[in-house]
């Protein structure tokens, strides 16, 4: 199914909040699940956990070193794949190493040497480093893809049953040039080949960029939006540098189920952290066949309003139009001509009109809890709503979970105990009142409340009239679950 | 260009506000002929008592609040009244009417000027029973009406929608209610500033597909 793109431009002064914890990480594989935990390795071998996506700390180390590792879970196996040069570059081997789980407290937890999968002799041209595993999720075929600038990004196949090489005998098929750090994942009908172009390894002066091409086969060609093939040095750019991130590189693909997909990736530079080497994880959208990087969700003070009914969630209060009633007199409109040649109710007041906030109206707002329905949206402040990242309270892989409170009060968005909405007083930090709010592929949102009283199905803000929203059960496949949230 | 609403309710309400409109056959609603109706295909309630329109100021939230507790006859949140009965408000003696609808809504502005009423800045009390033939929990009454409207179920306000606005299938949607086997008391009170009326309304099931395994009877 298509969708419209609904992606959210934020304001340029406010910034996603990056991950939280220790996050330091060069060249990270994909981020992948064993038993509810997260799980990312980096060069050198030195790895990241997290419980939540959100706060990661530091993990065990593989018991093999090398460069920009990439893991995979088939079954009941993760295969890690680990390159090393073998003298000077481009003379290098990626191995393979297997184990049935992540967790180094398990019982299972032991590292299985696989043997090498693909190299490079130092003279052809490749460097066979910077591996990119992909399992095809409509053959089950599975595929790596290797390289890193001395030459060609490359593609092998693997034996999904064990990891290993399917047939070592057959030559490696050449994808692309003048990148490294490849990887592929599959989207209705296209098979995409993303690709760091640029260079690493230079903090802040890094150029590393994430770009795609796309192809009908698995093996190529993948070519860009605008018809050049990647092994001719196309790629369209997926992620550049921006804001206080620099230098974004090692996309892997993070599909958290219920139409959600995100990427890990780390950047070269992190300003906001003395220009470390970070993990980050952020939504992942498509647009007209091509993926496009989403932005985790900002604190600040936004408009939510419907996919679906066009109307924006609001305090169930009276509300007072921007600068006061102005009621226009009885009869036919005024002549004397246009709306601010003078004098007439068209003519408005003749000044600007300030911003509307809370402090201005919120007087005659009830006391205690407040019903919370949908209404056109009229810039009043019952409608505009604050979201912060709710301090202590974990998070989501990306995001923190975040508050909602109608801005310049206490006023809280919450669950209440029958799966409906209520505005409360003040927010106390319950799990009823932390919201995971998660951007889908279209670019739309997706807000579900970490709680709900008495209830343990996934429970999603849902705009069930064009007037009342409610809480429902999680259907990806509903546009009343679907939320912009704009500025106001 | 469009014109306004509130014009509309000035030159309409001018012309209409004290003699009330000129007295045409309303094409969309007609006398039931049936003991019990069902509700349609999509859930929609078809047959409804309604009453002659009241005059009513105002379409905010607190004007209609104010409207709708304003006492003008006795019962008016309990009665449940039959084709034909009159209450008096004020002067005036008003009748309620069995009506069927032949579309998914209830033409109020039909309804009125087919009496020779008023249409704007007006007031209408709109009854209808609703047999269940089970229990049904987590069910919402789903509105939509033109203008500002408040709806009870068994008595409790389950829903209401206010301003100036136009009617929009499930606008108002309630709160996860239950119907109780046997008859149900839906009642709701419509009010217009100026221009068309009407109002539309069904009940979804817990699934949010219209509930259509009901039986319409009115005493």
């Amino acid at each position: 199914m298509k969708f419209a793109f609904l992606g959210l431009l934020l304001p340029a002064a406010v910034l996603a909040q990056g991950l939280d914890g220790q996050i330091g990480i060069h060249d990270p594989s994909t981020v992948v699940r064993c038993n509810n935990r997260f799980y990312t390795y980096g060069t050198g071998g030195g790895s990241l956990v997290s419980d939540d996506g959100w706060t990661w700390r530091r993990g065990t180390a593989l018991p093999r070193r090398g460069v920009a590792p990439d893991v995979i879970h088939i079954g009941d196996r993760y295969y890690l794949y680990i390159a090393a040069n073998i003298g000077a570059q481009p003379k290098a081997a990626v191995n393979m190493i297997w184990t049935r789980t992540l967790d180094p407290e398990s019982t299972d937890y032991k590292w299985e040497e696989g043997g090498v999968v693909a190299s490079s002799d130092g003279v052809e041209d490749s460097n066979a480093i910077d591996p990119g595993v992909f399992l095809d999720p409509s053959d089950g075929r599975l595929w790596l893809v290797y390289g890193s600038y001395f030459g060609y990004i490359r593609l092998v196949e693997l034996d999904p049953r064990t990891g290993t090489r399917m047939d070592p005998s057959d030559a490696p098929r050449d994808l692309a040039v003048n990148c490294e750090a490849a990887t592929m994942m599959f989207h209705d009908g296209y098979y995409y080949l993303l690709a760091t172009h640029g260079s690493c390894c230079r903090g802040a002066d890094s150029g590393y960029n994430i770009r795609v091409g796309r192809s009908r086969k698995v093996t190529g060609p993948f070519v860009d939006h605008t018809g050049i093939d990647m092994i001719r040095g196309g790629g369209m750019l997926l992620v550049g540098s921006g804001g206080r991130v620099i230098g974004p590189g090692h996309f892997g693909l993070l599909d958290l189920g219920d139409g959600v997909q995100r990427f890990s990736l780390h950047y070269e530079a992190d300003l906001d952290r003395g220009g470390a080497s970070v993990l980050d994880i952020r939504p992942l959208l498509w647009r007209d066949g091509w993926p496009v990087a989403g932005d985790n969700l900002a604190a600040g003070t936004y408009a939510i309003e419907s996919v679906r009914t066009g109307t924006a969630l609001e305090l169930a209060v009276e509300g007072m139009p921007v600068g006061g009633r102005r009621v226009r007199p009885p009869g036919p409109p005024p002549g004397g001509g246009p709306p601010g040649s003078g004098g007439g109710f068209f003519a408005g007041t003749g000044s600007p009109i300030p911003p509307q906030d809370a402090a201005q109206v919120s007087a005659s707002w009830p006391a205690g809890n407040v019903d919370v329905r949908l209404a056109n949206y009229l810039c009043q402040a019952q409608q505009k709503w604050a979201i912060t990242a709710a301090p202590g309270a974990g998070g989501y892989p990306g995001s923190p979970y975040f508050q909602i409170t109608i801005a310049g009060t206490g006023r809280t968005l919450a669950a209440s105990a029958d799966a409906e909405l209520v505005a409360l007083p003040a927010f106390t930090g319950a799990p009823e009142q932390l919201w995971r709010i998660e951007q889908l592929p279209d670019g739309a949102w997706r807000l579900m409340p970490k709680a709900v009283p008495g209830s343990t199905e996934p429970l999603a803000l849902s705009a069930v009239g064009a007037s009342s929203p409610t809480l429902a059960r999680l259907d990806p496949a509903s546009d009343k679950q679907r939320w912009r949230i704009k500025a106001p | 260009m469009n014109v306004p609403r509130s014009l509309l309710a000035a030159l309409l309400g001018a012309a209409l506000s004290t003699t009330g409109a000129a007295q045409t056959a309303a094409p969309t609603l007609s006398s039931p002929t049936t003991p019990e109706s069902a509700p349609a295909a999509d859930g929609f309630i078809q047959r409804w008592l309604l009453l002659e329109p009241i005059g009513a100021d105002g379409l905010t939230d607190s004007a209609v609040q104010a409207a709708v507790k304003k006492v003008y006859f006795p019962g008016q949140l309990t009665v449940v009244p039959h084709d034909g009965d009159a209450v008096t408000v004020g002067d005036a003696a008003l009748r309620w009417h069995a009506v069927d609808t032949k579309l998914y809504n209830v033409n109020l502005f039909h309804f009125a000027r087919a009496q020779g009423k008023p249409t704007s800045n007006v007031l209408f009390w709109a009854v209808t029973i609703v047999d269940s033939p089970a229990e049904a929990s987590g069910v919402r009454l789903a509105v939509g009406s033109n203008a500002a409207s408040v709806w009870w179920v068994n008595g409790q306000q389950v829903v209401a929608i206010y301003g100036d606005r136009q009617t929009v299938i499930d606008d108002g949607v309630s709160r996860r209610l239950s119907l109780k086997k046997g008859p149900n008391v839906v009642r709701a009170a419509i009010v217009n500033g100026g221009g068309a009326t009407d109002f539309c309304a069904r009940f979804l099931d817990a699934e949010n597909r219209p509930l259509t395994a009901l039986t319409i009877r009115l005493p």
